[in-house]
């Protein structure tokens, strides 16, 4: 009745919201006074898996296949079935993530689990198993009950505050069993901007509209961005245009951010563009129109133009950085 | 191709959400409900394949006879007919078994969704379907080309996005820029009004979730304004009030 904590890295370095997945899970442990292990696939080092044990849990498998050093979906689904019958496990844990969604649907049909997605927080086990769930794009939550002995829990980014010690956990080998029938997807190339925070995971994200004109001016966006160290982002018209790649697309049908900063620039805050944004813990908006609507979503507002605004709040982030 | 089009009947996304009896029923009073905007990515991918290499386009929905007039526009958009299988879509896993029998019944080369539904969020219901089907799933999908059997696709992943080819039948979570979104026209809508709208009973299934009640979140404080020439008392907020630098 042990907890699985499922790690995904990107670039060989685990993802911030797997580390979440991590802390999200040995805290679970703790409540149920279970065993809990960490396992990752593909091309990781032992010493950043090790890393899992500064968030609390000190025993990481490794399935070093290299076939798994893309995200195959079916693979990934069999291989996760496989430890978790191994060791005994009943929870699986992961981030919300383009990957972790769908191989943990098909790993649920598998095992014959219950999943909840998009989960926001630890779960209620005094009575029935319950867990709350981000709903209607972030504009309300379900109490989620989930039935049966197994369970699949993919958290949503900021669900659990990360505290950091510095254990390191145990890597051990894991040898799973890869069937060919699980590769019939074929992953041909991968895209990827080199680098770059990745928009998702970012602790702090400018995301730019209509209102910049056009891409020619996403440099004075992507200096702010790198004082903060933040990712860029931007909204729906902006990448429909081709001004920014699509994966930079935040709101309703794009990408949803939940960072502890977002700053707008020259976003009108439409209601789908706010869908996307409005789990972020602090928001920015700077547009030149006082009655644009996102200000009325947001925590701070300069009513300006962005092309003055702007270089003087990189210059003043950079002050303080100094 | 013999494509199979998994819709859901959503709030328009400019509804305000709310909820009644205690919070433990979703409130429809005032909401307008559309196909879901990935729904709809899927469907117009599916009626463009099937004007370039003919073929049928079913469009499925799992809902209440309230779900119809959602179907018929589906319809109105160039799907040839319908199936709506009578039950409350109450869990994802429930709704991915009503979709497996009916897509196994019809033999479908393709079975097209969305990448989640703007309700549920879930992400879930093609990896299942997928799964239960023996098919290979992939989501989400926002480049679907054909060469014969053999497709091509690029599915977005953080920061990008990875190139995969694979051969029918299989299951895709569709979303932009897959295809632009379809308006009926007057055509559409009049043909939609024959079409086959099949109503069929639930098979037995168990969910494995249920909701217990809704919550709202925190309703947001008022905003503080900021002088655009003083920029840099924006910046001493953000790290002494709000500490997020
Ligand atoms: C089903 C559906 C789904 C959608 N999904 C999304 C989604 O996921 N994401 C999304 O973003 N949109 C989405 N949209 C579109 C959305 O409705 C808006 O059209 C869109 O968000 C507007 O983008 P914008 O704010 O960049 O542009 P605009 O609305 O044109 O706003 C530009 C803003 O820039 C300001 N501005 C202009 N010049 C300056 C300047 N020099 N300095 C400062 N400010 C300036 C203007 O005052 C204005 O407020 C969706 C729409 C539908 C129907
Ligand atoms: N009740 C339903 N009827 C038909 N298709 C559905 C239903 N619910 C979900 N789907 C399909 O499954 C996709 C993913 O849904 P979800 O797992 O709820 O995010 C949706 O975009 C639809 O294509």
């Amino acid at each position: 009745m042990s907890i699985l904590v499922f790690v995904e890295s990107a670039d060989g370095i685990i993802k911030k919201s797997s580390l979440e997945a991590v802390a999200y899970a040995a805290a679970l442990a703790k409540v149920q006074g279970t065993e809990v292990n960490a396992v990752a696939m593909g091309a990781i080092d032992n010493e950043e898996l090790a890393k899992v044990g500064n968030y609390g849990v000190t025993r990481a498998l490794h399935v070093a296949n290299e076939k798994l050093n893309k995200g195959v979906i079916q693979a990934y689904a069999s291989v996760l079935a496989q430890v978790m019958e191994k060791e005994g496990a009943t929870t699986l844990i992961l981030a919300t993530s383009s990957l972790g969604n769908p191989v943990a649907a098909r790993l649920a049909v598998k095992i014959d689990a219950s999943l909840a997605t998009n989960v926001t927080d630890l779960p209620e086990t005094s009575g029935e198993f319950t867990v709350t769930r981000s709903i209607y794009t972030g504009k309300a939550f379900a109490k989620t009950v989930m039935n049966g002995e197994k369970k699949i829990i993919a958290i949503k980014k900021n669900a659990i505050e990360l505290s950091e010690s510095d254990e390191q956990a145990n890597v051990e080998a894991f040898d799973a069993q890869l069937d060919d029938a699980d590769f019939a997807a074929k992953i041909t190339a991968t895209e990827k901007a080199e680098g770059d925070v990745l928009l998702p995971e970012a602790e702090i994200v400018v995301s730019g509209g209509r209102g910049m004109k056009g891409p020619e001016n996403w440099s004075m966006l992507e200096e702010l961005a790198k004082s903060l160290g933040a990712a860029t982002g931007c909204s729906k018209p902006v990448s429909d245009m081709d001004w920014r790649p699509h994966h930079e697309h935040v709101g309703q049908t794009g990408v949803k951010v939940s960072p502890n900063l977002y700053i707008a620039v020259g976003i009108s805050g439409a209601i789908q563009h706010l869908a996307g944004v409005n789990s972020s813990k602090v928001i920015v908006v700077v547009n030149k129109d006082a009655d644009a609507p996102f200000f009325k979503a947001a925590d701070y507002g300069i009513v300006g133009d962005a092309f003055e605004v702007v270089p003087k709040i990189t210059e003043a982030v950079k002050a303080l950085n100094n | 191709m013999k494509i199979l089009v998994c819709i859901t009947h959503v709030p328009d996304t400019t509804s305000k959400i709310s909820f009644k009896d205690n919070n433990t029923q979703f409130d429809t009073s005032g909401v307008q409900f559309i196909i879901g905007p990935y729904d709809d990515y899927a469907l117009a991918r599916a009626v463009e394949l099937k004007d370039a290499t003919g073929g049928s386009v079913t469009v499925l929905n799992v809902g209440e006879a309230t779900t119809e007039p959602t179907i018929r526009k589906a319809l109105a958009i160039g799907a040839d007919d319908a199936i709506r299988v009578n039950a409350e879509p109450t869990d994802a896993f429930f709704v991915a078994q009503q979709i497996a029998h009916y897509a196994k019944e019809g033999a479908y080369d393709l079975i097209l969704m969305g990448r989640e539904s703007i309700d549920y969020n879930g992400g879930a219901v093609h990896g299942m379907v997928g799964e239960l089907l023996g098919m290979p799933s992939v989501s989400p999908v926002m480049k679907l080309e054909f060469d014969g059997n053999n497709a091509k696709m690029d599915r977005e992943i953080e920061g990008g996005k990875e190139t995969l080819e694979l051969s029918l039948p299989f299951v895709a979570g569709c979303q932009e820029p897959i295809a632009e979104w379809k308006i009926p026209n007057m055509r559409g809508i009049m043909s939609a009004r024959t079409k086959p709208l099949n109503v069929v009973e639930a098979v037995d299934s168990n969910g494995k979730t249920k909701v217990n009640g809704y919550e709202m979140p925190p309703a947001k404080g008022e905003v503080k304004m900021i002088d655009a020439d003083n920029v840099e008392e924006l910046v001493k907020l953000l790290k002494n009030e709000a500490k997020v630098l």
